[in-house]
């Protein structure tokens, strides 16, 4: 049952991406080039769509907080509340290579459906990028595990 | 405004949002696209099975869309091959440093107003504002 329920989710998500427009790269970098704002170019449906998103998020949760989940011993919430170096640094990372091509994951995936060469290729490349930090990631944790200088030797995060 | 789509926009935006309610009433996890692939990808996990699910139906979602003939756009995207890969490198690296993306940060942790997450979210839009400033209208035509 949780595996059903979670592909019924993913399928959710994915229309709500197709349906929003912003499955398309190039509306997401309409919205993101402000300097449009003068000439009228500007397009905010993406304000709009994280609006009606944070809306319905927001209520869903409220209730969803009250009761454990339908197929699994609990609800995983992030606990965490501190504002880190990696946090910051990671979402830096991230917004370059979001403002250079127009993708971040959830689109960038759905539209592996399109079969487009320059999306496999980047979905690629984004793999490679995740996997390159679990390395990284895991082989820091060890020499810190040592007493060794290395840098980041906290538990993975889990916001997101 | 002529790009405009407030009421596709605003329904689409709803859809995302119940699949993240149902996500955490049906699994107890958080929408987090980067999280979910990440962790599918990582030889380390042990719970595959639902990561692979969400995937899935994020992936045949697009397709039912043409099947039942909703237009679904040829993806454009700027750039030379060596923009994508390092565009898709920065993406994959930074989610999983900052532990999240739009999904898990922008619409899953600020709708719980976590401090975290409204921090990230303001950092990755800020940065990506200004690469496409900095693209567009400095080095760009």
């Amino acid at each position: 049952m949780p595996i059903l329920a979670s592909l019924v989710c993913g399928f959710v998500f994915g229309w709500g991406l197709t349906i929003s427009g912003m499955i398309q790269p190039a509306k997401v970098l309409g919205f993101l080039d402000i300097f449009g704002i003068p000439s009228g170019a500007w397009d905010p449906s993406l304000a709009v769509v994280m609006t009606a998103g944070l809306a319905v998020t927001g209520i869903g949760y409220a209730l969803a907080r009250r009761r454990p989940p339908l197929f699994a011993n609990e609800s995983l919430w992030s606990t965490r509340k501190d504002i880190d170096h990696p946090l910051i640094t990671g979402a830096l990372l991230f917004g370059i290579g979001w403002g250079l091509i127009g993708l971040c994951p959830g689109p960038a995936i759905a539209n592996l459906a399109t079969l487009s060469g320059r999306v496999i290729a980047f979905v690629i490349a984004m793999a490679l990028g995740m996997l390159a930090y679990d390395l990284w990631h895991s082989r820091s944790a060890i020499l810190a595990e040592h007493g060794l200088a290395g840098g980041a030797a906290q538990a993975p995060g889990a916001d997101g | 405004m002529a790009n405009f789509t407030p009421v596709s926009a605003a329904i689409g935006g709803a859809l995302i949002g119940l699949a993240a309610v149902l996500l955490m009433l049906f699994t107890g996890r958080i929408a987090g696209i980067s999280g979910i692939f990440g962790g599918l990808i990582n030889p380390q996990t042990d719970d595959r099975g639902w990561r692979a699910a969400f995937i899935a139906g994020l992936i045949v979602a697009p397709l039912s869309a043409v099947f039942v003939g909703y237009p679904v756009p040829m993806p454009q995207m700027p750039g030379s091959f060596v923009t994508i890969v390092a565009g898709g490198l920065l993406v994959g690296f930074g989610t999983r440093l900052g532990s999240g993306c739009t999904s898990g940060h922008g619409i899953c942790g600020i709708a719980r107003v976590s401090p975290r997450s409204i921090a990230a979210t303001c950092v990755f839009m800020a940065a990506a504002i200004a690469v496409v400033a900095l693209t567009r209208h400095v080095f760009g035509g």
